[in-house]
């Protein structure tokens, strides 16, 4: 399932900068308010996904060893399912206790239509 | 119309408030505050971490016990001092959030901090109210049940209504006896200091403590303390779960409050006459702009019923686009900046993917360009899409200006809609029969259902989620259960052994 999510020349670039800093990394799709709708970088495992979550893609990254898991709740990935997302960053202060904020950067998720099977 | 000047009342460095007094970080570290009305940086912010953190979690409980001790008549009187010093400093107030978070200052003037002053009112009120409880078990057992403070309590604000959510939060909890560290947001973390330069002469040193910094170095560490008590959260469902992760580790409870995609439902009945109703419900309609759109119960999603749709919506359209942007500053100003420019690029993110999924656009739809010394600042225009719920516009929080409409046939089509989604946090309903109202109201699945109204948050009506929106009620008396311990006595007063030994 590689391939629903992808990562920008820009994103790879901070997910190497943080895998130096703070090993290997995970992602977790958020939703709900003020910085929902955020992808959320952590240490691998300091978030604990469960069955309430599914796998979309182990990315490989470009300078780091290990796949980077890119973690979203099946309630909203049956939402999302008719996209695709890739991973971008842009200037900004971001909040929850996502990875990059200190950087003055953040993840944000763009998304582009798989199929149009909503209608 | 008043043009208010840019506030001059900023220190350049705001350190952290801890015991009563400002301590430098203990990394030394600083990061730069942008207002969101130009994009200009305004004054430096302590960058916070564990070592901070540990240090106001110190202060808190040198200074828990004796407040938690403190009658309730005094705690009260204190809320209701810092509820009078800043009636006294509204106006200041108001022009310091509008500066921090891009909000238009009608709004801060006339709901953030009215709103404000006024829940310390009410808390200061309830707790004077509060009663413990006895329960005559038998003719010589009693059960006393009394109220206590948790002790020390985490709180991590939200950027979208910085000095109010912090007072959701700060009022219940020191009205209940106990110490806070609160962590602002760190899109917003100068206004708070700003009230702190107003009040912190009322407040015992080290009942409230802030700790700037970001999510990762310093709500972390508060999140996860093993001595505090209880953490409270408004945000978004990721941290929310992570914060609830930590807290399974201490077992220790928490509130939160995730967001939502509040239905606004309008039944045929709005438009049964062109009169101050319909004209009301068409304002209820344009509340998703209300806060640049940055409320976690913003009326996102619109449901119209088919027999007036087209009216309505086309009313609707010709409303929306009267809304006025512009300076912040500017009395006249209806809609002003999102509170930062990550926010700026998600709403842009979801302009994009609702085209992309085929909502088409009525209105709005793309960055606004306001010019001069606003072009730096992040401005978008009130948009309006047109589609079908099971679209991500429909589905997901933008927490913009930007609302998704479509139809209904029935209360039950309108009801199936409302509830088709992850969240339950608000809803609105528009009609002029009480049945229909009553029906609708308590048939979808949301804490707070607005019945001909919306965006209304008075003290004393509770506000809180339903399924992934969150646990726990604010603004309402119960929320000091969430700040409070039972203490049960269970006594016997009969003189003679039970007779099992």
């Amino acid at each position: 399932m590689s391939d629903l999510v992808t990562v920008t020349p820009a994103a790879a670039e901070l997910i190497r900068s943080l895998r130096e800093q703070h090993g290997p990394l995970m992602f977790h799709q958020s939703g709900g308010c003020c910085d929902g709708s955020a992808p959320m970088c952590y240490p691998a495992g300091e978030f604990r996904t469960g069955s309430s979550d599914i796998r979309l893609a182990a990315l490989a990254v470009g300078g780091v060893p290990e796949p980077v898991e890119f973690w979203i709740s099946r309630a909203q990935w049956d939402l999302w399912q008719h996209t695709k997302l890739t991973i971008d960053v842009v200037p900004g202060r971001g909040s929850g206790f996502s990875l990059e904020a200190p950087e003055g950067l953040r993840f944000l998720i763009r998304s582009t239509l798989a199929r149009r099977d909503h209608e | 119309m008043t043009r208010y000047d840019a506030p001059t009342h900023w220190q350049s460095r705001y350190d952290h408030f801890i015991g009563g007094e400002y301590v430098k970080p203990h990394g030394g570290r600083y990061f730069e505050n942008p207002t969101p009305v130009t994009g200009q940086p305004f004054c430096e912010v302590a960058r916070g971490t564990a070592e901070d953190v540990e240090r106001a979690i110190d202060a808190a409980h040198g200074a828990a016990g004796a407040w938690g001790r403190t009658s309730a008549a005094d705690r009260a009187l204190v809320l209701n001092r810092v509820a009078d010093r800043m009636q006294e400093h509204l106006q200041a107030l108001a022009i310091a959030e509008t500066w921090e978070n891009g909000k238009p200052i009608r709004e801060t003037l006339a709901a953030d901090i009215p709103l404000a002053i006024d829940h310390f009112r009410y808390f200061a009120g309830v707790i004077r109210a509060q009663e413990g409880s006895l329960a005559e078990i038998d003719d010589d057992t009693v059960a006393y049940h009394f109220h206590e403070p948790l002790g020390v309590v985490g709180q991590i604000i939200p950027w979208n209504f910085p000095l109010l959510m912090a007072t959701w939060k700060l009022a219940p909890a020191l009205a209940a006896g106990n110490a806070v560290v609160l962590k602002p947001a760190e899109q917003t973390p100068a206004s708070i200091h700003y009230l702190l330069s107003l009040v912190a002469d009322l407040l015992p040193p080290g009942v409230v403590n802030v700790v700037n910094g970001f999510g990762v170095e310093a709500g972390r560490p508060l999140a996860s303390s093993p001595r505090v008590a209880k953490v409270a959260f408004t945000g978004e469902t990721t941290t929310g779960r992570l914060i609830m992760q930590y807290a399974s580790e201490n077992i220790k409870p928490v509130t939160l409050e995730l967001g939502g995609k509040s239905p606004n439902i309008f039944f045929d009945d709005v438009s049964t006459a062109p009169d101050d109703f319909r004209d009301k419900a068409l304002e209820g309609f344009t509340m998703f702009a209300l806060n640049q759109g940055e409320v976690c119960t913003c009326p996102s999603r619109a449901l119209i019923q088919q027999g007036h749709y087209a009216d309505f919506l086309a009313a609707a359209v010709e409303r929306t686009r009267e809304i006025r942007p512009g300076h912040p500053l500017d009395s006249a100003t209806m809609v002003g900046a999102q509170a930062s420019n990550d926010q700026l690029e998600k709403i842009l993110s979801y302009l994009d993917i609702g085209r992309q999924e085929g909502a088409r656009v009525l209105t709005g739809g793309a960055r606004a360009e306001l010019g001069g010394e606003l072009s730096g600042g992040y401005y978008v225009e009130p948009t309006i899409f047109e589609g079908s719920n099971s679209m991500r516009v429909f589905q997901e929080e933008i927490f913009g200006p930007v609302v998704s409409v479509t139809s209904f046939a029935d209360l039950d089509d309108a009801v199936k809609i409302a509830n088709d989604t992850l969240y339950g946090l608000g809803a609105g309903i528009w009609t002029r029969d009480i049945n229909t109202a009553y029906r609708a109201g308590r048939a979808i699945q949301a804490g707070r259902v607005w019945t001909n109204c919306y965006h209304a948050y008075p003290a004393h009506a509770a506000f809180g989620g339903y399924k992934q929106s969150g646990i726990g009620r604010e603004n309402h008396k119960m929320m000091l259960d969430h700040y409070q311990q039972t203490k049960n006595l269970l006594v016997s007063y009969a003189p003679k052994k039970l007779g099992f030994f």
